[in-house]
């Protein structure tokens, strides 16, 4: 199958591949799989103390477009507030990287990922 | 009621449920077989001729179906009216997540160590796991726990997937 250069640039140049510490109050850690292909992805945010993520880290095994999705949302990620970061929608991430059909569950993925970071970081936090 | 309405356990002659005699499996399939064989149909009609072949066709998947664990735990919950949802449940144990990310590791691992033997046994432990959640499957379907069986399925479409990738691992390091 052709990627798209966007998905290659990504798969080639991932950014913000990492690991946070789990353990921190201000990350929140998303971790989600897709059964049919077998792809896991590990989303982790930071947030400061306004409420600002102002890092992204991400572990992705899967293939290009999956690899690809979690490092854009990483760059997507910094700068928004929990709020922004979870109207990210897959539509977005499969537009950007001009992801075919077959490859949409993929970025919602990644959607799921940041969800899941999302409300692993609010449960940490006094409400 | 026709073979074609059955269920691929009724249309085999083998009891709707998970536990299957593997070989009373193969003994049904190739009886059935024989039975819609086009051999036997030449001077049939062309009614009959092209209903034996559906059910061939449809013995054939059957018979794909009910021998793989995997595939024969996710056909049983479809007559239960409930989907697997491989393709868009992306929510499992995060325990279970890491172990898949570990497992992926371990396979890069040993694959640019051109390691075989860490391949083996990792390869060795992902089928005491795919046991064991088999062992569980066939639990939750006698407590009819369609929900708990339906993340089993999933779990275990990991597996076969990790799996394959570990034996596709193993077939370039021997080349």
């Amino acid at each position: 199958m052709a990627y798209s250069d966007k998905v290659l640039d990504h798969y080639e140049n991932p950014r913000n591949v990492g690991t946070l510490d789990k353990n921190d109050p201000h990350v929140g850690t998303g971790m989600v799989g897709a059964p049919a292909c077998g792809d896991v992805m590990k989303l982790q945010i930071k947030v400061n103390d306004s409420g600002i993520i102002e890092d992204a880290k991400f572990k992705t095994y899967g293939c290009g477009s999956a690899i690809a999705s979690s490092s854009l949302v990483t760059e997507w990620l910094k700068g928004k507030t929990l709020d922004q970061a979870a109207e990210i929608k897959n539509s977005a991430i499969a537009e950007e990287l001009a992801l075919p059909p077959v490859k949409i569950h993929c970025s919602v993925l990644a959607e799921d990922a940041i969800k899941a970071a999302v409300a692993d970081l609010k449960s940490k936090q006094p409400a | 009621m026709g073979l074609l309405q059955r269920n691929y356990f009724e249309l085999l002659g083998l009891p709707t449920q998970f536990e299957v005699d593997l070989a009373l499996l193969d003994q049904h399939y190739r009886q059935l077989q024989s039975e819609v064989h086009p051999d036997r149909f030449v001077t049939a009609s062309a009614n009959d001729r092209m209903q034996s072949m559906q059910v061939a066709t449809q013995a054939n998947e059957a018979y794909q179906t009910l021998k793989n664990s995997t595939a024969r735990a996710r056909y049983l919950l479809q007559l239960q009216d409930i989907e697997t949802l491989e393709e868009s449940n992306t929510a499992m144990p995060a325990e279970f997540l890491m172990l898949q990310m570990e497992w992926r590791e371990a396979i890069d691992d040993a694959s640019s160590a051109k390691d075989i033997t860490a391949l083996d046994t990792l390869l060795a432990e992902i089928k005491r796991m795919a046991k064991s959640l088999t062992q569980e499957l066939s639990v939750q379907f006698s407590d009819n726990a369609y929900e708990r069986a339906s993340e089993s399925v999933r779990k275990l479409s990991f597996i076969d997937k990790i799996s394959a990738d570990i034996h596709r691992a193993i077939e370039q390091l021997e080349n």
